[in-house]
């Protein structure tokens, strides 16, 4: 093979690809800040006595973690309008991303409030909080500071994951990057180009996270 | 006659289809030290559980200072209180556990200041002050800005009596606050306890430390199979048990 | 929605269907089956490899893991051809399926190995077994009950993952079902169909995840 590699096409239009990024990045901000709230909520349905609630959640929970991501996409964008509900693109890829986020949020939700000791929720309740209080002060805050390196994993996921909103144009990264490969036939580097972006973006991702953690992190 | 600080009138409790209390009477006054003993699975954590109704009760009344507690009648049918009026009847009374519980997200003053904060509605600098005589009171002081997970079992649950008595309650409810201790750190907790009770606290207490029930108490109570097997001074309870049960009993523990 | 007129429109095309239901078992089979060793070794070599091996190898998981497969594929499609290395969209999809499976079992079974304790291998070592006899008889058997579950999960994700490959005109499933939609029109009801396909494929395949879990493990 003789491939001349030339950066330069890709170099010029790099300001596009980086603001893609960052689209990408707010559609994922976004998304799992709606997801979280949905997990939340489900992963004490998940929790409650009463059965139809449980089992409730649970089809959720399973129906979209089990279908691809893709056909939720292009079923929001698509197939909804018939519904009557008519989405711009980009509410639209957020809404999917973040019902698809919360099917996973709610697992790591559900885990991370049973693996506390019953003994905190009751401790709340004999200092005479309610118990949606208890939850609010106490039982939520310790869970989320346990979860937060599976939090982070799915936030990563995430924002890889916002690639395919360039399948209903929405303009981020990958999205550019097809474009600057179809206009410059510049193949090689466009591709290493993004990808190095999508990787770079989530060492530095993990990093904050790691930190953020840290800083979270219950004294011991 | 004053009104009692808690009676306890025929309590039945369930799980399930296991009865674990078939029946139980009891009262105390303000300043009464009640020690409860008896062997493991008589019921004696799930008596204690149904007073601040961490445990709901099938049948029978629990009242504290004359209020009934979880429940009200109406039409002769027993009604759930809404779950404000039990927080606000939580609230009456304090609870050290058995692990302490401590909330390891806050620090040792911010633990005792939450009840103050949230549920007694103090101003923050007022509940501060507060905390910070109460953590004193048990030897604290100088770490209350350090966390639970900082802290050694016996610290720790200075800190949870601590925020428990904070709240002032008028009875309060320790579930073998020693039990889950270091030997060499039972005493530092025994000795706060002694110190609440000679201080006039009305206090219903369940420990297996036998010596400290018959220093510290008016009353035993020896809880067999979710009833009252027997009850007196400790000197009696002691000294002359009337049931064959009981004399075994204090023949296999620690005294 | 037209119930009878979409049963009608997918038993008319049940054909085409049915060579995309194909195609997607066959995408997806493939890649699982070709990326699980290559994972394996990769987790080996990150666990027990020399330092240089152990650099590359991280390199190449890191960035796999680190760039959407989305992405990959995409650059897959693309790259592959014009390096000289002719591949159908199919072969190409399927390579970077495969990468991406690799870089996942290849974390899965390096975590693995890290959670089985020291005295493990001292234990072997102490009855006579060589690196290998060690190895085989006594991690891997630990391992491979710890990787189980999260092998499935990682083989449900390449399902999902395998309806990307839509993108660069690989008929499975998905695409299969799209060309139906072009024309019936039926948007809602199809992407429906497709979706609780997918769906019943992995829930399937989770189910037997489970009830092999349940078989092997060991009573405690
Ligand atoms: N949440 C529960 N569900 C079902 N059964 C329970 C529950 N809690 C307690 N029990 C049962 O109720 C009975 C009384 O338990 P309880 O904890 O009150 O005993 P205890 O006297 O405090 O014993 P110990 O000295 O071991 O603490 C036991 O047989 C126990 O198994
Ligand atoms: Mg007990």
């Amino acid at each position: 093979m003789d491939y001349d590699f030339n950066f330069a096409a890709v170099w010029r239009d790099f300001d596009i690809l980086l603001s893609g990024l960052g689209l990408g990045l707010v559609l994922a901000v976004i998304s799992i800040a709606i997801g979280c709230l949905i997990g939340l909520c489900l992963a004490f349905a998940m929790l409650s006595k009463k059965r139809s609630i449980r089992w409730a959640a649970t089809v959720y929970v399973s129906v979209f973690r089990n279908t691809p991501i893709l056909v939720l996409i292009l079923f929001t964008f698509f197939a909804l309008p018939e519904f009557g509900i008519n989405l711009g693109k980009i509410e639209s890829f957020i809404v999917t991303l973040s019902v698809y986020s919360g099917a996973y949020l709610t697992e790591v939700f559900r885990s991370g409030l049973v693996s506390l000791p019953p003994g905190l929720r009751e401790a709340g309740l004999t200092v005479g909080l309610t118990e949606f209080r208890t939850k609010i002060l106490i039982t939520i805050p310790v869970m989320f500071r346990r979860v937060l390196p599976a939090l982070g994993n799915n936030f990563i996921s995430l924002f890889k994951d916002t690639s395919l909103a360039a399948v209903i144009a929405v303009p981020e990264l990958t999205f550019y990057a097809r474009k600057i490969n179809v206009e410059t036939f510049r193949v090689i580097e466009t591709w290493l180009v993004a990808s190095l972006m999508y990787v770079i973006a989530c060492s530095i991702i993990a990093a904050i996270l790691r930190r953020t953690e840290n800083r979270l992190a219950i004294p011991k | 006659m004053t009104i009692p600080v808690l009676e306890i009138t025929n309590l039945h409790k369930k799980f399930g289809e296991v009865e674990v209390l078939k029946g139980i009477d009891l009262t105390m006054q303000s300043g009464n030290v009640v020690s409860l003993i008896g062997s493991s699975g008589s019921g004696k954590t799930t008596l204690l559980r149904c007073v601040n109704l961490l445990e709901d009760y099938e049948d029978g009344v629990v009242a504290v200072e004359g209020e009934q507690i979880g429940y009200k009648q109406h039409k002769g049918r027993r009604i759930r209180l809404k779950e404000r009026e039990i927080a606000r009847q939580r609230a009456m009374t304090g609870m050290a556990f058995q692990h302490f519980n401590l909330f390891p997200h806050m620090s040792a003053i911010h633990n005792v200041m939450l009840g103050l904060i949230k549920t007694r509605k103090t101003p923050k600098d007022e509940a501060y002050a507060a905390a910070e005589g109460w953590l004193d009171r048990v030897g604290m002081k100088n770490w209350k800005d350090h966390y639970p997970g900082q802290l050694s079992g016996g610290q720790q649950q200075r800190v949870a009596i601590a925020r428990a008595i904070a709240m002032n309650p008028v009875l309060m409810l320790f579930d073998e606050v020693t039990s889950a201790l270091d030997p060499e750190l039972v005493s530092e907790v025994l000795a706060v306890v002694k110190d609440l009770a000679s201080d006039g606290m009305t206090m219903l207490l369940v420990t297996h430390e036998m010596q400290f029930a018959h220093d510290v108490s008016d009353t035993v109570v020896f809880m067999q199979d979710g009833r009252i097997g027997e009850q007196g001074p400790p000197e009696q309870l002691f000294h002359n048990p009337k049931s064959e049960r009981l004399a075994a009993f204090l023949k296999n523990s620690k005294f | 929605m037209d119930i009878m007129q979409a049963l009608d429109a997918i038993w008319s095309a049940r054909w085409p269907l049915l060579d995309g239901f194909g195609n997607t078992i066959l995408i997806s089979a493939v890649s699982i089956l070709l990326g699980t060793p290559l994972g394996v070794g990769v987790g080996l070599i990150l666990s027990y490899g020399n330092r240089v091996l152990r650099f590359i190898v991280r390199l190449y998981s890191d960035f796999l893991r680190g760039t959407p497969v989305f992405v990959l594929i995409l650059a897959c499609f693309y790259i592959l051809s014009i390096v000289g290395i002719q591949l159908s969209a199919f072969q190409a999809g399927v390579f970077a399926l495969t990468l991406f499976c690799s870089s996942h079992v290849g974390e899965i079974v390096q975590g693995a190995l890290k959670t089985i304790p020291k005295g493990q291998t001292e234990a072997a070592k102490s009855v006579g077994l060589t690196f290998f006899g060690t190895f085989f008889s006594v991690l891997l058997p630990q391992a491979l009950r710890m990787i189980l579950p999260t092998w499935v999960t990682t083989a449900t994700e390449i399902v999902k993952a395998s309806t990307l490959l839509s993108v660069i005109g690989v008929v499975e499933l998905l695409l299969a079902t799209q060309q139906v939609i072009s024309r019936t029109y039926l948007s809602l009801e199809l992407y429906f169909f497709a979706g609780l396909v997918f769906f019943l494929i992995n829930f399937a395949i989770e189910k037997a995840g489970r009830f092999v879990e349940r078989k092997v493990s060991l009573p405690n």
